[in-house]
């Protein structure tokens, strides 16, 4: 097919985020009837590039052109980025629930009658831009009333009756079926052929090789690079992604051989499941092993993590905990019965950023001891400053705000939260991410020792080396679900990324 | 940065420096307006002076402002009832009390009930904030309608007067001690509050749960029933408040007890230096705030403003201290500081 | 056929009238709550008080001749809730709309027009500066207006202290100009027809709730002030100015809050400090028992309006009864706005459950 002349360039962009570098001299290229695939792990900046494209979000150096304009654009609001001829489907549907299926399609640009919105003939032409899609809903009522995966098509029909020169698709497909992605796969191909330039971001290898012509990589904020689908194949692709070059793939000692001798079950879970987030799944954790759960971004790993510690509420299945029938109802069930859970996003769900360190720390065995048996203020500093001292913390004062540390330090402060309360069961979800090389180390090192101490460990992240160092086993999840499990002789990293990205047997 | 200092941080960060800021201006006008300001004389065995004055006028306002606080900081809400719950428990107390020369029950009694009443209205805050997720402003402006209403219903719509002389011990001296009575009652709040609050783990369960309650839930703690029970408390203390106010008067006003005092002790907090969106808090803050109100009202009376005219100059006053909470304007300060003094290295506002 | 199609609940009823109660039911079930509820209480009250009267339709025309005040700023209110924002100065307003008209008749001699011009100015810049901190300053909406409340009460102390009297001729016939409707006359004892009356606040009244709803319903700014208050983010993605739109809506809120100061001001022909204490959370109370929550994205002014009605008739009730305190009809009305909060949470929370 023939691909045209580039019609959007980025160049150098850079943008910090809090202080922390999200985007470092990133480019990208579009050319006209292409649909090209923008690939990264969680935190690869993917996002971060549409929303300073779009205008969602500034950025501090670079440019930006678009074809047919003789200097560089700055979309200083999604308004202008719709008028340069850019529109998005963002990864979070962003609709708005409260007003029609017709209106979220046309607002700010409603057809009229005599200086008034003319509704009849705003649903007619929404009804056509579905029909595009293959789908045939009631456009009058309100948005709010349909499944995830119509507003999903909402959003899409939206995006491309606006697109006139670029569109761009952040994971739109998460939420559909496959007969709704093969609608929308048709409709690509025909905008494709009309000569705009599609930025397709997805998890989906599969959707990658079917539809895509160019890929191009970013990791840790920036560019691997761009590649023509045909010339890489998909285990390459999945090696960019994690950053390792597959053709140098030493074998990494794994450091941890997992339990020895007879073994005790700490958790054992079947058919667990909890609906709209993890389909059933069997696991089973021993004392003294790490298990790690590998699976690329929206895979299912943490939403597997959070119904083990009842986070969210698994709604099938069995859980036993330490040989008993365990139902959590509040994760406060989970840590008396001696669970810990570190979550993925430390921000928004592990620190409590105007609270101090101390308190940081102490939280969680706090909760555990309910609220009339506080810890004295010694006890409280002595466990702060032994944890501070352990995990080498680096903090001003036991009393600083736990928000003014950096981000492994704060990490680092999670762990001791829940090291305090000695669990038997750790859940370690991305512990190790956007943290100094340095901090990382020490953290594995930490999780092999605390298993030999006898704990039962989940530990999740998306590097695999990480993995192969620290884990005796691996659980490997695909589509919200458990596909596949590794243990012994047959974790290598090639076994890891060909059951991750599938298609071929473990 | 590494910089040898007296002071960890520069002194404008501690959390209390606005707030004893501001008093200290209203203070010092008041010292320039009338140079016996601080004087405090005895006078028919009781104390008395400006200072006292203050003190005494704004300890129901201090004790709203106790309860309030904890509302805001775990709900990041407001909760607007109070004033309405002032009059209903100060009602309900000289309903029960009776007009007559002797009480119609014990004293005691009447004042366990309307304490009660406050805990009802809490509890029926805290239900609805809590357990129905309904913004605290709604949810309380219902017993803000109603509350008064119910009030007036108890007394009849009546001004009611209580006659026995020991009923306005409360809001005025005890026989005999210089000190007057609504002092200790703040001071007794204010110390039983902080103690509960430092002595088991509630007050870190609170800011918890108002800074993050996503994280606050995973380390286990019960982010609705702590909710709850600052609707709960801050209902108990609008309930002391109202009986110190009827006690003042020995007499119960349903329409003007405690009008306008929720919005007092919202400004309290604010001036307090505590975020209205909930979280970290300071109790403290939020008694000087309150302090500092009764002081900007009592300075304005001083200068012969009317009382009905007050509100314009609070409103200037919420108005800058919000103003200089709001992030878009310390940003934009930010940038003028960085412009006008380019090469001079600007810490990151946090 | 794929799931796709059969998502969508469609209706099917065949007459006009049913379709239209299924429509209201399914899309709008508060408002539809709200005009049930006025209506079966209209129908009680013609039992209730049958020989009061209460059938003339001079009794119902009463309830918007007291409240045309109320029913203009419950609009503006309308469109606050909608972004979700919330104003708790248009009481002060409204009592220095009428005190700043009355010491312009009054004191400063001033003709009623020029006047009310200069008042409905006030109320467009008291609105913008709101509206700037609100949404440019991202100050807390509550907060904000709660200033606003203080200054304006205050400003109407500043302003006189004294109650002042509008005794100006052309004002004070405006005020009391009875419009007689054509119909719906009655014999009265003395055997002379009487036909109902309204003032022209009325009209001025209704006029705005028609005006509101056109807005809300047939403009691009109406639309977006939906899709504003349904999701602040996905509207700015979306590419609406949100900031404006809410500019905006505060704006004319302000203007709509001086224009019911001055059909209020018409009512009382006067002004003193205390006038319309608490008359914010009337506007509010009735907005929301008209099925517009606080919670935003959700509303309209037709709903307001029976809110208005709803609470007017209520307290044409307590009148009516005689024997019972007016403070019953404040106790009413806020045990319907608990039960339409709680309505309103329940539903909320059942739209959680099946996401």
């Amino acid at each position: 097919m023939a691909i045209g002349k580039e019609i959007l360039k980025m160049r150098h962009i850079t943008k910090n985020f809090l202080g922390v570098r999200a985007l470092n001299n990133v480019d990208f290229t579009l050319r006209a009837g292409e649909i090209h695939a923008l690939m990264g792990e969680n935190g690869a900046g993917k996002s971060t590039l549409i929303k300073v494209l779009t205008g969602a979000e500034e950025f501090e150096s670079g440019e930006i052109w678009m074809d047919g304009i003789p200097h560089p654009i700055i979309n200083r609001s999604p308004q202008e980025a719709q008028h340069n001829g850019i529109s998005t489907v963002y990864q979070e549907i962003n609709l708005c629930p409260n007003i029609s299926v017709a209106e979220n399609l046309f607002i700010g640009r409603e057809p009229k009658k005599h200086g008034m919105i003319d509704w009849k003939t705003m649903n007619k032409k929404a009804k056509e831009a579905l029909a595009v899609l293959d789908v045939d809903i009631d456009v009058t009522i309100n948005l709010e009333n349909y499944s995830v995966a119509i507003q999903q098509m909402v959003a899409i029909a939206r995006a491309v009756d606006i697109s006139s020169k670029v569109l761009i698709l952040d994971e739109p497909t998460s939420s559909l079926n496959d007969f709704e992605v093969s609608k929308l796969f048709a409709v690509m191909r025909k905008l494709k052929e009309r000569g705009l330039g599609i930025i397709f971001v997805t998890h989906f290898l599969e959707q990658v090789y079917e539809i895509c012509d160019r890929i191009t990589v970013l990791r840790n904020g920036e560019l691997v690079g761009e590649y023509e689908v045909d010339k890489l194949p998909r285990v390459q692709l999945v090696a960019r992604m994690m950053g390792k070059d597959f053709d140098d793939l030493a074998e990494i000692k794994r450091e941890h051989k997992g339990s020895t001798g007879k073994e005790e079950v700490v958790v054992e879970a079947k058919g667990l499941g909890c609906s709209g987030k993890i389909k059933p799944f069997d696991i089973t954790v021993n004392k003294g092993d790490v298990v790690g759960l590998s699976g690329l971004l929206g895979s299912g790993r943490s939403e597997l993590a959070r119904a083990l510690y009842g986070a969210d509420r698994p709604d099938k299945g069995v859980l036993k905990f330490k040989g008993k029938r365990f139902t959590s109802r509040a994760p406060i069930d989970s840590i008396r019965a001696g669970m810990g859970f570190l979550p993925e996003n430390r921000k928004e769900e592990g620190i409590i950023a105007d609270l101090s360190v101390r308190e940081n720390i102490i939280i969680a065995l706090q909760a555990r001891q309910g609220m009339f048996k506080l810890l004295s203020r010694k006890e409280q500093e002595e466990f702060a400053d032994r944890f501070i001292d352990l995990l080498k913390i680096k903090t001003a004062d036991r009393e600083t705000p736990v928000k003014q540390l950096s981000g492994g330090n704060q990490q680092k402060v999670i762990l001791a939260r829940w090291l305090l309360t000695n669990p038997d069961f750790l859940i370690l979800d991305e512990p190790t991410r956007g943290i100094d090389v340095g901090t990382k180390t020490e953290i594995q090192r930490l999780v092999i020792k605390l298993a030999e101490e006898g704990k039962a460990i989940i530990f999740i992240s998306s590097e695999i080396e990480e993995m192969l160092r620290t884990c005796n086993r691996m659980a490997i999840l695909r589509d919200s679900s458990k596909v596949g499990e590794l243990s012994g002789d047959e974790i290598t990293q090639v076994n890891i990324m060909k059951a991750i990205a599938g298609g071929t047997t473990v | 940065m590494k910089k040898i200092s007296i002071f960890k941080k520069p002194i404008t960060q501690y959390s209390l420096f606005m707030p004893i800021l501001c008093l200290f201006l209203v203070l010092i006008v008041n010292l320039i307006q009338t140079p016996h300001f601080f004087k405090i004389t005895i006078q028919n065995g009781v104390l008395y002076g400006y200072i006292i004055d203050i003190l005494n006028r704004s300890s129901g306002l201090v004790i709203l402002a106790v309860g309030m606080t904890l509302v805001v900081a775990s709900s990041g809400g407001t909760d607007i009832s109070v004033g309405a719950v002032c009059a209903l428990a100060g009602a309900v107390c000289v309903a029960a009390l009776g007009t007559g020369e002797t009480y119609k029950m014990p004293y005691i009694a009447a004042v366990l009930l309307a304490l009660l009443i406050g805990l009802i209205c809490g509890v029926f805050n805290g239900f609805l904030v809590s357990f129905m997720k309904v913004q605290p402003m709604v949810a309380t402006l219902i017993l803000f309608t109603a509350g008064r209403g119910i009030a007036q219903l108890v007394t009849g719509s009546f001004i009611l007067y209580v006659k026995p002389k020991s009923f306005t011990y409360l809001g005025s001296f005890i026989p005999g001690v210089p000190i007057p009575t609504p002092c200790f009652v703040a001071a007794f709040v204010v110390i039983l509050t902080w103690l509960v609050l430092t002595k088991t783990s509630l007050g870190m369960y609170i800011q918890s749960v108002g800074i993050n309650s996503k994280a606050s839930f995973l380390v286990g703690l019960n982010s609705k029933v702590i909710i709850f029970l600052t609707y709960v408390f801050c209902g108990i203390c609008a309930a002391i408040a109202g009986l110190i106010s009827v006690s003042r008067t020995a007499s119960i006003d349903a329409n003007n007890v405690g009008l306008y005092i929720e919005l007092d002790a919202i400004l309290a907090v604010a001036i307090g230096g505590n975020s209205l969106a909930g979280g970290k808090f300071s109790l403290a803050g939020s008694v000087i705030g309150a302090i500092t109100i009764q002081a900007l009202t009592t300075t304005l009376y001083a200068m012969r403003v009317a009382a009905d005219q007050l509100p314009l100059y609070k409103a200037i006053v919420v108005v800058a201290i919000v103003a200089i909470q709001s992030p878009v304007l310390r940003k934009w300060f930010k940038n003028l500081t960085l412009k006008l003094a380019p090469g001079k290295p600007v810490k990151e506002a946090m | 056929m794929s799931k796709v199609n059969t998502a969508a609940p469609q209706s099917n009823g065949s007459g006009v009238f049913k379709r239209v109660a299924q429509k209201l039911l399914e899309r709008n079930f508060l408002l539809f709550v709200t005009i049930v509820l006025f209506i079966i209480a209209y129908v009680a009250g013609l039992f209730a008080f049958k020989d009061k009267n209460f059938g003339n339709l001079q009794v119902f025309l009463n309830l918007l001749i007291s409240n045309a005040g109320l029913i203009i700023i419950a609009v503006g209110m309308t469109m606050v809730l909608i972004i979700a924002g919330i104003d708790i100065s248009v009481g002060s307003v409204v009592a220095v709309t009428c005190m700043m008209l009355a010491a312009m008749m009054e004191k400063a001699k001033m003709e009623p027009l020029p006047a009310v011009l200069i008042v409905l100015l006030f109320g467009v810049v008291f609105g913008a500066v709101q509206g700037w901190l609100i949404s440019y300053l991202k100050l807390q909406p509550f907060i904000v207006t709660l200033a606003g409340m203080f200054f304006a009460r205050g400003l109407t102390a500043v302003i006189s202290l004294e109650m002042i009297t509008v005794t100006n001729e052309a004002y004070v016939k405006l005020a009391q100009y009875k419009m007689y409707l054509p119909f719906g006359g009655y014999l009265n004892r003395k055997g002379e027809m009487i036909y109902p009356y309204i003032y022209p606040t009325v009209i001025l009244a209704l006029a705005i709730v028609v005006l509101g709803y056109i807005m809300l319903r047939y403009t691009k700014f109406g639309r977006t002030i939906y899709a504003v208050g349904g999701n602040e983010y996905s509207a700015m993605l979306m590419g609406l100015n949100v900031k404006r739109t809410k500019l905006l809506v505060y704006i004319i809120n302000g203007f709509l809050a001086t224009l019911g100061g001055v059909a209020y001001s018409l009512n009382t022909l006067g002004a003193f400090v205390e006038l319309a204490r608490g008359f914010e959370m009337d506007a509010i109370a009735s907005t929301v028992i008209g099925g517009t929550p606080l919670t935003g994205g959700v509303g309209n002014v037709i709903g307001t309006l029976f809110g208005v009605l709803i609470k007017a008739l209520i307290e044409t009730f307590v009148s009516f009864q005689g024997n019972l305190s007016s403070w019953w009809s404040k106790i009413i009305i806020s045990a319907l706005l608990a039960l339409f909060i709680v309505l309103q949470s329940l539903l909320a929370m059942r739209k959680e459950k099946q996401r």
